[in-house]
């Protein structure tokens, strides 16, 4: 049963548990100064993981291995190269967090979420689904709450936790209800009754329904994104930045596939049913994220709405329901998880030297580090949508989906949404540029950034960049993990 | 020809821009000079282009095709004909002056140019001189929509930045959300054409020269037509959408007035050309005396609100909006002396409008007041400033021997033979345009100098000398040798009216 195609559908989940045994082996006998240096490890160690998964590790036709439990193809292949990626970058960007850079059980929580969402993207039965959800869930809860000194972190945690373990009840209930109808967990057999219409549609409806809370809360779509704001707020900032990205991706990853292997057909009733629920979901998504992203003056809380408002946009894809659909998605999670860290990442690397998030306090920053500003500014007009950053071409692909299937008005809906969109980031990037800072000395206070922070906004900073200017191969990789779908 | 001309000229800006951003931040005068040597490049080779079209084969020329994203059918197709070649040029000639005139002057009483933060400046600058020139010899519709986009956001921060302290956020937020709510609303046709497009054909390709033959119905074209069409025109200013463009050329500095009213307008008329009328021209005819009723009403409303402004760039600004009215106006005729006129005259109004910016930079330099009663003797300090604002005058008023007529009269003509009382109408405007383009003249150029200018000004430098020579020696040969242009537009439009009348 342990063939050598089982072992490379997980091979990288085994080397990320190799990289955090090397890691809890080694730590302990590192000096408190040296300990930094575990987030070179985990970085490094999940750079060579997706280096060595990649050469030995790609799907080929797409197969059920590990007795129905893990789906082997592109799909699932393709996400957890993005996960690893976000998982190295948030890795160098924990390292010069004062309080949490030098515990090695953070990186350690981060290895074991990362492991989570990789079985996430890979699932095929409900049973693994459901353990894989709780494997990313709780080392985050852990992560959230991670500064114990601090209240707002503590509340961060706590309240993560309540929402997370509420959601997960009734996703979880859900669940036992699809085997109670059905008899089986396995998600290929499910897709099957449901085409054959073993299943009442109110059923199917409304079990589905128990399902979408979880997976709502994961991407936080309204109505379930109520924790987002204060836990991005609370937690640290490098945590935030992978709840924020990584995580909100997993929770895609499932929705996608879910959707995609139940509905082949989007003609059906059900399917419609469910596309129109979506649809509706997306548009006050975005709507609720954007109008409440306008009045916030501290940026962790902006970026926290905006991201709300940009799981509605990717939403568009998959209530498209078509291969294009599929592509989209994924194409537009792995923009806005390279910008959206990158906007977190400047985030960080601002106020370790300040202490400060509030807009505000990003006056005068062009003149403090011009090279920070700009890449704040990359970041920013990217999550605005415009080229020749990788939001552009992520939200014409979404759109250009969903108008094909027809949903001209869900559009229309996501085009004036990313008009307040533009109006907020631009007010944003007018503190960086044009205000000045009070005293107007902004040469004696420059913002020193370490390497690692400078290694990572590199990173990010090119790759928010070539995803929309060269966007073919992301795209190429896109499509062909959508076209495992049908 | 296998130089990649085309893409040379639109990413030297980029490269330009980047090794700008990479110099110490203390060298400004070396970002100055790597500006300058890109602008001169990139104008040498747009003069290159235009001079090697080759009139007698017509149709699209020096055509590059890259395979961008096969799977949806895009691909970077650049290529040039008889209407993008002079807008090429154009742009070539206002990036070289706006980098002449951006050069900056160490004078204690000038604070001439751009001193504060120039590697920035230039960078943003040049970025949206790649997105212009991309739009110019876009053949691939996502293409031409991906530079339209770059072309537009850098305009946010040259104004916010570098703009007038009073009303540059204001201005800047304005101009910034009218442009993409317009761009936007075109994107959704856009979208709408590719697909119903690739249904009828059963090739999804952004290749405008395949979407030309996807044969849209005539129910289709009559939808889209207005979004596509309306959504460009609003950064050609097009009325009643206009409103963000006379801010937004006050608040901006006096480089990038240049380029938002010489080129950027342009950018607008030109997609809307394109996009709307080439792709869905039966749409166009279905819409034509809409357009031709908002292409009026700016001409003689623009014109008119120009007359009553003190301010000198506001009435810049609004003449500029009574001036694109024109090239509407041309484009609403649907005929071939029309859209010729149409045609010189993006280019005519291009570099004169850019030179009335470039000279009521230099005077507001050096007075610190832009009011028309508060001005007045320049000529005496700047007689060379003086002679290129008449000559720009002239041509404003649309004089024989300059640009302006050679692109004002067929207008009329052509709107003449689509609808002669809107050309009864539209002409008013030429009355109120020579009324307060020659009291201005007068008022700020001659007479006495009031008292406190006196002493604090100086002549011009010898860089803005040169922009105002380039500039002005273009509207001058178009005057006088309309052959330098017309027949190479006429090339362009016969390929407009064929779409039309294969209608």
């Amino acid at each position: 049963m342990f063939t050598s195609t089982a072992f490379a559908s997980i091979l990288p989940e085994i080397l990320i548990l190799i990289v955090g045994i090397l890691l809890l082996v080694v730590e302990p006998f590192w000096k408190e100064e040296q300990r930094r240096n575990v987030g070179w490890l985990t970085a490094g160690g999940l750079f060579l993981s997706m280096i060595i998964s990649l050469l030995f590790g790609q799907p080929g036709e797409p197969i059920t291995t590990l007795g129905g439990m893990v789906r082997f193809d592109w799909l699932g292949f393709f996400f957890k190269q993005l996960f690893m990626f976000a998982g190295a970058a948030t890795a160098l960007l924990l390292m010069d967090n004062e309080k949490v850079g030098r515990r090695g059980e953070a990186y350690l929580l981060l290895l074991a979420s990362l492991i989570g969402m990789n079985l996430m993207a890979a699932s095929a039965d409900l049973v693994m689904l459901y353990l894989a959800i709780e494997t990313t869930s709780i080392p985050l809860y852990v992560l959230s709450g991670f500064m114990l000194a601090d209240e707002k972190s503590t509340e961060a945690g706590f309240k993560y936790l309540l929402f997370g373990a509420l959601t997960s009840t009734i996703m979880l209930y859900g669940f036992s209800l699809l085997f109670g109808f059905a008899g089986t967990t396995n998600l290929y057999e499910l897709a099957e009754m449901f085409g054959s219409g073993g299943l009442s549609p109110l059923v199917a409806f409304s079990v589905l329904a128990l399902i979408v809370v979880g997976l709502g809360f994961k991407v936080s779509v309204v109505p379930f994104h109520f924790w987002a704001p204060d836990v991005y707020e609370g937690a640290p900032t490098p945590v935030a930045g992978f709840l924020s990205t990584a995580s909100k991706a997993a929770g895609f990853a499932v929705l996608v596939r879910l959707f995609f292997v139940i509905f082949p057909d989007p003609q059906l009733d059900l399917a419609r049913g469910w596309a129109m629920t979506l649809a509706v979901i997306a548009a006050i998504t975005m709507t609720v994220g954007n109008l409440l992203a306008l009045p916030q003056t501290n940026i962790k809380r902006l970026i926290a709405f905006s991201s709300v408002a940009h799981a509605g946009y990717a939403l568009i894809g998959v209530v498209a329901l078509s291969q294009l659909g599929a592509a989209s998605v994924v194409f537009y999670l792995a923009a806005y998880i390279a910008t959206n860290l990158l906007a977190f990442g400047i985030v960080m690397a601002f106020s370790r030297v300040t202490g400060l998030e509030d807009l505000k306090d990003y006056s005068g920053m062009s003149r403090r580090s011009p090279w920070l500003a700009l890449m704040m500014l990359s970041a920013f007009l990217s999550l605005a949508g415009m080229p020749p950053f990788a939001g552009f071409v992520a939200k014409i692909f979404v759109f250009a989906a969903g108008i094909q299937a027809g949903y001209v008005w869900l559009v229309i809906i996501g085009i004036l949404n990313s008009i307040i969109g533009v109006y907020y980031y631009l007010n944003a990037m007018k503190y960086v540029y044009l205000y000045r800072m009070p005293g107007e000395d902004e040469e004696n206070h420059p913002v020193p950034i370490t390497r690692p922070y400078a290694i990572a906004l590199a990173v990010l900073a090119i790759g928010v960049i070539l995803i929309g200017t060269v966007f073919a191969p992301w795209f190429s990789w896109s499509d062909a993990a959508a076209l495992n779908l049908f | 020809m296998n130089f990649p001309v085309l893409s040379v000229i639109t990413f030297t800006p980029v490269v330009a821009a980047i090794i700008i951003l990479l110099l110490p931040a203390q060298r400004k005068n070396e970002a100055r000079a790597v500006a300058l040597a890109a602008a001169a490049f990139a104008l040498i080779l747009s003069f290159w282009v235009y001079f090697h079209y080759d009139q007698a084969a017509a149709g699209y020329q020096f055509v590059e095709t890259y395979r961008w994203l096969p799977a949806l059918g895009i691909s970077l197709k650049f290529g040039v004909d008889g209407i993008s070649a002079p807008l090429v040029l154009l742009t070539g000639v206002v990036m070289f002056t706006g980098v002449l005139i951006s050069w900056g002057d160490d004078h204690p009483h000038v604070m001439a140019g751009i001193q504060d933060r120039p590697r920035e400046f230039f960078a943003f600058l040049f970025i949206l001189a790649a997105g212009v020139f991309g739009v110019f010899v876009s053949l691939d519709l996502f293409m031409l929509f991906f530079f339209y986009e770059i072309a537009v956001f850098p305009m946010y921060l040259l104004i916010a930045i570098w703009g007038w302290v009073v009303t540059r956020e204001y201005a800047a937020m304005k101009l910034t959300l009218y442009l993409f709510v317009g761009s936007v609303v075109s994107l959704v046709g856009v979208l709408a054409m590719y697909w119903v497009a690739g249904q009828n054909t059963g090739v999804y390709t952004f290749d405008m020269l395949e979407m030309e033959k996807a044969g849209f119905s005539q129910a289709f074209q009559n939808i889209w037509f207005l979004p596509v069409f309306l959504g460009f025109a609003v950064l050609g200013g097009i009325w009643p959408f206009h409103n963000w463009s006379p801010d937004g050329h006050v608040a901006a500095p006096t480089a990038v007035s240049m380029f938002h009213a010489g080129v950027l307008m342009k950018l607008g008329a030109f997609a809307a050309l394109r996009v709307g009328i080439m792709l869905l021209p039966q749409g166009a005819q279905t819409w034509q005396w809409l357009i031709m009723l908002f292409a009026a009403v700016a001409v003689v409303y623009g014109a008119y609100i120009a007359f009553v402004q003190k301010d000198l760039k506001y009435m810049i600004g609004f003449s500029s909006v009574s001036h694109m009215g024109l090239v509407m106006l041309g484009f609403s005729t649907l005929n071939q002396t029309g859209l010729t006129g149409a045609g010189v005259q993006m280019f005519s109004h291009g570099v004169m409008t850019a030179l009335f910016f470039a000279i009521t930079g230099m005077i507001y330099d050096r007075s610190h007041t832009r009011q028309i009663p508060e001005l007045g003797g320049m000529s005496k300090i700047m007689p060379f400033a003086t002679i290129g604002f008449i000559i720009g005058g002239l041509v404003s008023m649309g004089m024989p021997g300059f640009s302006g007529f050679v692109a004002e009269f067929p207008i009329f003509m052509g709107v003449w033979g689509a609808q002669w009382l809107v050309a009864v109408i539209a002409s008013i405007s030429i009355v109120i345009t020579a009324a307060y383009i020659m009291r201005n003249i007068r008022q700020v150029f001659f007479g006495e100098m009031p008292e406190k200018l006196e002493g604090h000004m100086t002549d011009v430098t010898v860089l803005d000398k040169v922009a105002i020579t380039t500039l002005c020696l273009f509207m001058i040969v178009i005057g006088l040798f309309p052959s330098f242009m017309v027949p190479m537009v006429e090339k362009g439009v016969e390929n407009i009216l064929r779409l039309l009348g294969g209608a």
